[in-house]
Order: structure tokens, then sequence, then C-alpha cells
């Protein structure tokens, strides 16, 4: 193992290259895996314009965001009468279940009080009106992930109620790809649990194409299952440190705990052999049922493909980088398959990364972890480490490009290729194409930096 | 949709643009009625834009921040620029719009860096400023760049950090040129008043700090050509190839050191006009120098264009050269179009991009036969639609109104008579200067001309018209797409480009040449969805 590099925390006052989004394009991504939700953003018109845009690039898909299109008059009397208006065009134009508000950096900073120009927004008009939820993400405090998490923790508080003995459990996968929602969903149907998965926008953000537009795309969580997030037999919650770097904020499960006695039971991101067991191991418990043998063989064949491909893997060097939780699911997978992570690196901030991930991945030997990184610091890092590939989304392609190192293109936002929405991570089948992925993407790093250009292995 | 058979003419739309106001409350629907314009090419029409969105309903429109920093100073190499907000602002304006640049032998480019002082909660309540004044001596230790530029995102304004006070501090500690902006996303209506923004901080920090003479005989600045996809690329091998000097580029593939001489150039060529044309008007009312409307986005407009710049210079030479350019290039272009035009003759496009795009790119379109039946700006103004000549008329509203108008005095010591007589003299002969006359003159008649469309009204427009393509940008794409019309991004080029110039004009033929013949949507209606008949022939010969 290389020795681990001093970095000052924070040594620089300017991000360079940020390795993390605003708070309210986690809430927007949320908003859009409820059934019927439009996203309404409380603020300048262009937060909904950028977080369309990007998220559009990554999903390939039509992502509907309103805005309460603050002018300068807004900003100084504040943001009552465009909420209204835009609530009744966003009525008018969707006839949505849901809107879903996420504030924004200007409507925090002029201290807008969501919880009462809502309430007042519905005394003064009938019930025929869509449900409103809100959600504070001021874009100073925290990142997307942040934004997502309490934004998961908003809308299951908002409706969370029946108290109805139910034999279902409620799952919070945290920020997936569509793809791996799709393949969790597949999951608890083979192993025959009724589950609730807050939020669901596996279909919603990767679209079948049926010739027909539909302007609320099918899918999503409903307000009767969100309900009935209540009187579930448990949560399941994935990744460890969700919104914790705000202590005032409870995770959607959690809350769930304190306010319905509902047991948490917290897994990782279920990456890898290992943290895919976690799972199935607990859904065993909850359900009583053994694991379909559909798994055990996609365990078999993912340790089979394992032992394949081991020494093109073993010992090679990886910088890992994206959401804190994302990274400590990757490290735990890489350290199965015996590759070196010589820095892991996080826009998050939350204080908990390192002790995190000694905690829960036990690594076998010494990581550079860094949370609140950028990219140009995390360049700094592969300059000096050398690593053999490097493991993130798109944004840290031009290190990639700069060091001739290959990227291998995990998480989000993937913008640069297709199929970000179609990446699959989790599960026995999800590890096995990111391993390889991986393997591969060495190998032919390999290849092609060989003197001989060997055509067979 | 269908044309009238015998006059091959759009139908009047007015069916259609009641059914979309139908849908709106009718406050609402009174509002829009105004922006919706059923075109007459003969005859002068009214038509209501730049004024604000409504709220909730959805739009293309980004934010003033995003035309100041990402549209206008985004495609300049040797400035950093510092986004002074929380992150969110500087992490989506991070090489977003594809500008390129040549940084030459020297290779000084930030633009693949985006700089954010990244303001936390207590920095919110604290103020920011010590932070910036750290975040822009920190970035001049690393880089020693020739200028910093300071942009304000929505808190900052009301937090009160006086970005331009910082950066005149710092400027004086740091002997750099380093300016602010005051670009707060709510001010003005759409990305259009950061241009404004952008070009008033350009032209006060920056043009005229250097009177160098650039050399050449004819010394011309671009202004308005962000070299999306490579575009100036195209065009500024023309001007080498004319014996053209490009004192700068506004802003595409441009340095600072070409904005602080742009002064010395003896003419202004003006590409988007929505953008630009407040640096140009500015130009001659300080100094002198004239400008001229061009447009080289189409093959025939790249040679109108061209010709119009050798004739200002008035030079036998250069005006040979020209035709000379223009006739080498023009070769590959009638080849190109022979082959495509009968593949897409007669199609029909729609646009919705820009304040200029929408105008131009019917060029494009026109010269493979396609015709544009719908158009509008997301961003522009009345007189990028109606023509300049309704300037004086335009209403300046409360929105407008807060964006700076600066006061610009005569600058004896670097005055052009010389320009300033010769403009006089050639427009005696008829040459037109300081022209523009908008979009909707050049538009077929019952065309529909709208402005700053809705996602719904994009919907009514394509089950109406049924178009082969549109061009818009990737917000638009996949919902356009699911209706199975193809779309083509006119802000990015959809990985392709460059489309300006002779050279761009091929590439586009043949990009939407593949665009609207492809093959794909054919495979949409599964056979036993829509083809029962199929399906029972299928299985009779099966058994």
């Amino acid at each position: 193992m290389e020795k681990t590099i001093d970095i000052k925390e924070k040594a620089f006052t300017s991000t360079r290259n940020a390795c993390k989004v605003c708070t309210p394009l986690g809430a927007s991504i949320v908003f859009k895996g409820i059934e019927g939700c439009v996203p309404l953003i409380h603020g300048s018109q262009g937060c909904a314009t950028y977080i369309r845009r990007y998220l559009i690039s990554h999903y390939k898909e039509p992502v509907d965001i309103a805005s309460t299109n603050f002018s300068e008059e807004t900003a100084i009397f504040g943001g009552e009468k465009n909420l209204f208006i835009a609530i009744e065009n966003v009525t008018k134009q969707y006839n949505p279940k849901i809107i879903g508000i996420a504030t924004t950096c200007l409507s925090e900073v002029i201290g807008d009080d969501m919880r009462k120009i809502i309430h007042k927004y519905k005394t003064e008009h009938d019930t025929n009106i869509p449900e409103l939820v809100f959600v504070n993400t001021p874009s100073f405090m925290g990142t997307h992930i942040n934004g997502f998490h309490d934004t998961v923790t908003s809308i299951v508080a908002a409706f969370a109620s029946n108290t109805e003995n139910r034999e279902s459990i409620n799952i919070f996968p945290g920020f997936l790809s569509p793809a791996d929602l799709q393949h969790l969903k597949e999951i608890l149907t083979d192993v025959a649990i009724d589950a609730i998965m807050v939020p669901d926008y596996s279909d919603i953000l990767d679209n079948e194409y049926t010739g027909e537009y539909e302007k609320l795309p099918k899918g999503g969580t409903t307000i009767k299952e969100l309900k009935q997030t209540a009187c579930a037999k448990a949560s399941l919650e994935f990744g460890y440190i969700l919104n914790k770097s705000n202590p005032q904020t409870q995770s959607a499960a959690e809350y769930l705990k304190t306010a319905f006695d509902i047991p948490r039971v917290n897994l990782n991101i279920p990456i890898g052999i290992k943290a895919t067991d976690a799972l199935f191991d607990a859904l065993e418990k909850i359900t009583n049922n053994k694991t379909p043998e559909k798994y055990t063989k996609q365990r078999g064949k993912l340790i089979d493909a394992y032992v394949d491909g081991h020494k093109y893997v073993f010992g090679k060097k990886a910088v890992v980088y994206g959401e804190e939780d994302f990274v400590v699911a990757m490290i735990s997978f890489l350290e199965e398959i015996g590759i070196e992570t010589v820095l892991c690196a996080s826009g998050g901030n939350s204080g908990l990364l390192k002790e995190v991930i000694q905690e829960k991945v036990q690594p076998k030997s010494d990581i550079n972890i860094h949370d609140n990184f950028d990219f140009e610091e995390i360049a700094t890092v592969c300059k000096e480490l050398k690593p053999d590939i490097i493991i993130g989304n798109s944004k840290g392609y031009y290190i990639a490009r700069e060091l001739g190192i290959p990227l291998a293109r995990v998480g989000f936002p993937i913008h640069d290729r297709l199929g970000g929405s179609r990446i699959k991570h989790i599960g026995y089948e999800g590890t096995q194409a990111l391993f390889d992925l991986i393997a591969n993407t060495l190998i032919q790093q390999m290849q092609d930096h060989s003197p001989v250009g060997y055509k067979y292995m | 949709m269908s044309t009238d058979n015998k006059t091959n003419m759009f139908p009047d739309s007015s069916d259609l643009i009641e059914e979309i106001l139908n849908k709106y409350p009718s406050k609402v629907a009174k509002k829009r009625a105004k922006s919706l314009v059923t075109n007459d090419p003969e005859i002068d029409q009214e038509i209501q834009s730049n004024i604000r969105t409504i709220p909730g309903i959805i739009t293309q429109r980004g934010c003033c921040y995003a035309g100041c920093k990402g549209v206008i100073l985004g495609p300049t190499r040797d400035i950093i620029n510092i986004v002074h907000g929380p992150i969110g602002c500087s992490f989506y304006a991070w090489l977003t719009r594809r500008n390129q640049t040549d940084a030459g032998p020297d290779g000084e480019n930030y633009m693949n860096y985006c700089f954010s002082t990244d303001m936390q909660d207590t920095n919110i309540v604290f103020g920011g400023e010590k932070k910036l004044e750290e975040a822009i001596r920190e970035a001049y230790e690393i880089f020693k760049p020739h200028s910093i530029g300071v942009f304000s995102t929505c808190p900052i304004g009301l937090i009160g950090d006086d970005v331009h006070a910082v950066s005149r501090k710092m400027k004086e500690e740091l002997d750099i040129n380093i300016f602010g902006f005051s670009c707060e996303g709510y001010k003005g209506v759409s990305q259009s008043a950061g241009h404004h923004i952008a070009n008033n901080g350009i032209f006060k920090h920056v043009v005229g700090l250097n009177n160098t003479d650039p050399g050449g005989k004819f010394k011309l600045n671009l202004l308005g050509e962000y070299n999306i996809g490579g575009d100036s690329f195209v065009l500024e091998k023309y001007f080498e190839e004319m014996g053209i000097t490009l004192v700068s580029t506004f802003s595409g593939n441009s340095t600072m050191s070409q904005f602080e001489n742009a002064h010395m150039a003896d003419l202004n060529a003006v590409m988007c006009h929505r953008s630009i044309n407040y640096i140009a008007e500015m130009l001659e009312k300080k100094h002198g120098i004239p400008w001229i409307k061009i447009n080289f986005i189409g093959a025939d407009a790249t040679a109108k264009s061209l010709r119009k710049i050798a004739k200002y210079f008035e030079d036998e030479e250069l005006m040979a050269k020209t035709e000379e350019i223009i006739a080498r290039e023009m070769l590959e272009v009638q080849a190109t179009i022979e082959d495509v035009k009968s593949r897409t003759e007669g199609k029909l496009c729609m646009m919705y991009v820009g304040g200029s795009r929408a105008h131009h790119y019917q060029e494009l379109f026109g010269e493979i036969g396609m015709r544009t039946i719908s158009a509008g700006y997301e961003f522009g103004h009345r007189d990028d639609y109606e023509g300049r000549k309704v300037l004086d008329s335009i209403k300046i509203d409360a929105d407008s109104r807060n964006i700076e108008e600066l006061d610009i005095v005569k600058d004896e010591a670097n005055w052009r008579d010389d320009l300033v007589a010769k403009k006089t003299s050639l427009e005696d002969k008829g040459y037109g200067f300081s022209e523009y006359e908008g979009m909707m003159p050049d538009m077929e008649k019952n065309s529909l001309v709208i402005d700053d469309i809705s996602h719904w009204e994009t919907e009514k427009l394509i089950e109406y018209y049924k178009p082969d393509i549109i061009g818009a940008g990737i917000k638009e794409k996949y919902v356009i797409q699911k209706y199975g019309v193809p779309l083509k991004q006119l802000h990015s080029y959809d990985y392709g480009g460059p489309y300006a110039g002779f050279k761009g004009a091929v590439n586009f033929y043949n990009d939407i040449d593949k665009m609207v013949n492809t093959k794909i949507w054919g495979l949409i209606p599964p056979p036993w969805k829509n083809e029962p008949e199929l399906v029972a022939k299928m299985a009779d010969t099966a058994y």
C-alpha cells in the first residue's frame, strides 16, 4: 500500500470543480419518484432550468420541473404570490396528485415560511387541489444527497398515517439508478414480500417508448403507499451517512422509528457479495422465506466471475469518488475483489465518512479518505498515486484523460455516454455488471498499451 | 397539417391559437395571446416578448447568471470566473455549452475549471466577502491569470456582499484586472438580462485598455459568435485567407487581450444580435466604429456576409479573394445539397431557440428545401422578431429598467473620424449599417411565430403540424422525441458541428438528412398492437 498522503483538510477556500451538486436537485429526483408528482422549485427560474437540463442529460428522459420564477420584486417582497400562481398553473396543466415544492437559497435567505404560505393556500382554496408537500433545501447547507434524503423524510412525514396492521416493509434505497430500483423491485417480488419503495423512479426516469407522450409518466410511489409506511413490519434503509451531516434531520426510517416505532434495518447499499448477502439475509429474517434459487445462482455465478477475473483486478489501484454512501458501498465491493482504493473522495461533508468506512467496511489497508473534496483535489492525488483505474461519474473524465488512466463510469451524473439510467450497481446482478466493467476496463487498458496487442487471453 | 395544394401555402393557424389559449385561465390567456402571431411578412405585426414567464409554466428560459457567466464570459479562455454563491450555479455552468477554444502554444485556458466560493450557512449569515477575497487571492496564486471575473448568484444580492468593492480591492492588491458582475438569477426576464450585464461589464472594465494597433489592412471584430462545436474555427480560416485581421471575437475562442484591443477594429460584424448588440452600439458611440449585421449560418448567408464585409473595405483584391473562396466552397455545398435535397425537400421544421438561432437556422433548412412552419425565441426581444425599427416603441417595464444602461461618451483620443466618413459615403451608395430586420419578415405567410413557448404549447403544435424535425435544446429533446419527432439541439449540436460557414452548412445538411430519414420511428408500433391481420397472417404461415 502506498503511503497515505497528507492533504490538509480544505487547503483551498474556493471549490474548484465541485464533486457535489446542490440540494434542490436531490429533492427534484425524489419528487420524480412519487406517482403523479410535479416538482416545483421555489426561487429563480434558472434553478429549475439548470436542474432540468442536468437531470435530462443524465436520464435522457423528459424531466418537467416547474418554477415560481422569482423576480427582483419577489426577492424583496416574498414569494407567496408567485407560489400561489405557480400552484394554480401546474394544477391546470398537469392535474397532478402532488406538487412537491423545494425551496432554494434565494427563498431561504428571504425567509419565506413555507408551512404558513402553503397552509394559507389550502385554506383559501377548496379541497379539490393537489396534495402540497414541501422540503427546505437551502443549497448552502449540504449537497444534493441532503436534498434527496431530506425530501424522502419530508414526503414520508407528510403522509405516513395509516395504522392498520400490515405485513409490508418499507424500503428506502437512497440515490440509486432507475435500473437499480427496478432490480430491487424484482428481488422484493421474488422473495414474496409486499414492499413500499420510496422514491420509485424506476419507470419515470427510464421510460418505455410507446409513441404516445404522457405528461406524468406512469409509476412512482403512490400516496396510499406513503400513508402505509406508518404501519410496516420494518423499514430497510440503504446507506449509513444519509442526511446525518445535519444533526437536526432524520432519515425517513429514523423518522418512522421515532413516530410509529417501526423497526429500522440499516444496511450498506448492496454492492458486492457481502453487502448483497446482508440484504438477502435481512429479507430472510423479515419474511422467514429462504432466498430464491434464482439469487443463490446469481451469487454463485458472480463468485465464478470473481474467480475467472481475479488475476486481472487483484492488486490494482483505484480512485473512487461520488456521494458518501455510494463510495462506502463501492469500497466494500472493491475490497472483495482485491482492488486497493488509493483514494476515496466525496464532495459530501458529513464528517462521518472515515469513521463509517473504518467501522463498516474495515478495509485491509489504509485508504486516503477525504470528504469535502473537489475534483482538483482528486486530480492532485491522482497525479501522485497513479491509480490504474478511476471509478466514478462523468465529471472525472478530464482527470482520466489528462493522466491516461481509464475511467469506469458509475453513479451520477453520466452525461458523456448513453445509458446513465441503465447502469446497474446493486445486487449480485449489478455487482456482476460492475465487475465486468471494471475488469474489462483494466484489460482494455493493458491491451491498448501492450506492444504486442494480444488478441487472446 | 397539410398545405394548400394549389398555392402550397401554410394554413391559417388561428384555430390552433384558439385551442391553445382555451386551456389557460382567462387572465393568462389574455396575456399569452399577444405572444402568438400568425405571420404575414407583408405587414408590420407586433409580438409580445421579453416579458416574464408566468410562474408554474414550464419554460425553456434560464436566468440572468446563465446569460452573463455561461454565455458571454464562458467562452473566454484566459479569465478565471469565480462564481460567488452556493455550489449549484457554478456546477451547472461547468462546460455545459460546448464552447471550444484553441489555447495555442501558451496553453492558458481556464474554461475547464469551475470555481465557486461554495457559500455555506455561516457565510450567508455573516457575509461572504472575506471568503471571496480569499478565493480571488488563491486563484491568482495558483494560476496568475490575465483577469478574474466574479459572478453574483441569487443570495449574494440579498445578503449585501459587494462584489464590485471586493473586486476593486483585489485588483489593487494583485495588480491584474478583476471585476464583478451583479448578475443575480432573479434579475430581468431571462438570460437576456445577463447578456446585457456582461456586455456592460466587459465594455466598462476591459474594452479600450490596449491601444496597440493590431496590424493588418482590414481589421474586424466578430460579435455574437460563441464557437459552439467549433463554429468560430471555420470562420477564422475564411478571414485569414481573405487577409482580414480578426481583432476580437465576442466571445468564441477569445482572450481578454482581444477585448482590450477591440476598439482598434474598423468594423463590427454582429452575428447574434440579441446577446451582443450592446457592445456594437457602445463601440460606435464611443469610438465611431460602425456595425453591420451578418449571419454565417447557411451557405448563402455566409456568402452574402463575406461579400458585405469585403465590400465595406472597398478593396478590389479583397473582393476578388472573397469571390474565389465562395466559388471554391460552394462546389461542395452544391454537391451536398444535390444529394441531400431529394430526401429532405418539402419537409417541415419548427425551431424554438435562442435570440438569433431560430432565425439563422431557417436559412440552413431552406437550403435543403425544408420549410419553417413555426419558430420563436427563448429570450429574444421585439427587435429580434420585428426588426430594429421598433426599438423606440418598446415599452420599458420594471424588469428591463433594472438593467443598467451605460452612459457612453465619445472618446476623443480614440475616435475614428475616418470610419464615420466611410459609413456616410457607403450609406449613400445603399450599403446598410446598424440594420436588423428581424425574423418575422423572413418567415412565410401563415407560419406561426411564438415567443417563450411552453411545454404545453409545444405539444399542441406537434399534434397540429406534425413537423419532421424540431430545433430546440436538451430540455425539450426527450419530450419531443416521445412524439416520434426528432429534435436537433441547436444550443450544443448534439455533440456535432461545426455548423457555421460553408463547411458547417455541409455538416448540417448531412446531419439533418440522417435525422429526418432515420428508420427507428417505424419500429414503434409492435406488430401485435396495430396490425392484428399481420399477426394472423404470420400465424397462418407458421402452421
